[in-house]
């Protein structure tokens, strides 16, 4: 890999970011059209919870992964401090892996 | 610019600083798997410093190590990017009006960063924890990379300390109180559907994308009362 697929996958990544940044500030959007553009970030982020979560690749990623992701949302639903979400999770699936589960 | 680090409580940096030390593990595995894959040092480094997304950087790194076309590699890595356009849409407000802040925070958008300012109804508050979360994955994702990429050394794949499952667990935690809202509820939920309904068929990236076709099931008139 040299330096221009590099420098062309950081300009693209670059121009989607600013795009929006920039639309959001020169467009006015009105009250409704505002909350639907939350809820569609809102919609992205629960998709790539659910694709991390669930697939490795394109198959099942096993058990272990969503157990920990589970246990980590449990915890935070129950209001548990921020750092407790993450170890829980990992802590999981670390030790379902080492006992033997997918 | 202090007094937006002070409106952050404790709790929000210990949130902040669980994702950096994560970030730096991924880094050090991301840095050392490149290098492993044949690629010079400085590939992950620059691609790390100037692409700034994980994902698309693995992807990238992957296809060229398998022999894949660079064309591939770099529409790719876009196609999995493409999300953050409509990130950008819905944070743009957030990140500040001065050039210097529209460039530098565009490219801290990260899902983490996004996930964190969507956390914080209160816009000043959304605003210092978007800069919080970027800023400290910025440095923490480049630094691990570098470790990686000069130490060589595969820490061993983070999967075995269940490190893959520290960014799902941080976004659900993240998005939780957002999901109270069946106006927001519904449509994630057919969204996430959407996405792994099509993850098996799907080039990387395009299955999440899809998902914002769960955007019909928000409901037509939104209550004033919300």
């Amino acid at each position: 890999m040299t330096l221009v697929p590099i420098l062309v996958l950081a300009l693209g990544t670059f121009a989607f970011r600013f795009g929006g940044v920039l639309l959001r500030e020169r467009i006015e959007f009105p009250d409704r059209v505002r909350e639907l553009l939350s809820t569609a970030a809102i919609v992205l982020l629960v998709a790539l919870v659910a694709t991390s979560s669930l697939v490795k690749g394109q198959s099942f990623a096993g058990w272990a992964l969503p157990a920990g992701v589970v246990v980590g949302g449990v915890l935070a639903w129950r209001k548990a401090p921020f750092v407790m979400v993450v170890a829980a999770a990992a802590a999981t699936a670390a030790l379902l892996r080492l006992a033997g589960v997918a | 610019m202090r007094s937006i680090w002070r409106t952050l409580d404790a709790e929000l940096w210990r949130g902040v600083l669980a994702i950096a030390v994560a970030a730096v593990v991924n880094g050090l595995s991301f840095g050392a798997i490149s290098v492993a894959a044949g690629t010079p040092v400085w590939v992950p480094v620059v691609m790390s410093l100037l692409v700034f997304a994980g994902g698309s950087q693995y992807l990238a790194v992957g296809v060229v190590a398998a022999g894949g076309n660079p064309v591939a590699a770099v529409l790719g890595g876009l196609i999995l990017n493409a999300r953050h356009l409509p990130f950008g849409l819905a944070v743009g407000q957030l990140i500040g009006t001065s050039w210097p802040a529209r460039l530098v925070g565009s490219h801290l958008m990260v899902d983490e960063s996004v996930a964190f300012a969507m956390a914080e109804p209160d816009p000043r508050r959304a605003r210092a924890s978007f800069w919080a979360c970027g800023a400290a994955l910025f440095v923490a994702w480049n630094v691990g990379v570098l470790g990686g990429a000069l130490t060589g050394q595969l820490v061993s794949d983070p999967a075995v300390l269940g490190l893959d499952a520290v960014f799902p667990a941080i976004m659900l935690a993240l998005v939780l109180p957002s999901l109270t809202d069946s106006a927001k509820l519904r449509p994630a939920l057919l969204g996430g559907a959407i996405a792994l309904a099509t993850t098996p068929f799907l080039p990387a990236g395009v299955p999440v994308l899809l998902s914002l076709v769960g955007l019909i099931a928000v409901p037509r008139r939104v209550k004033e009362a919300a």
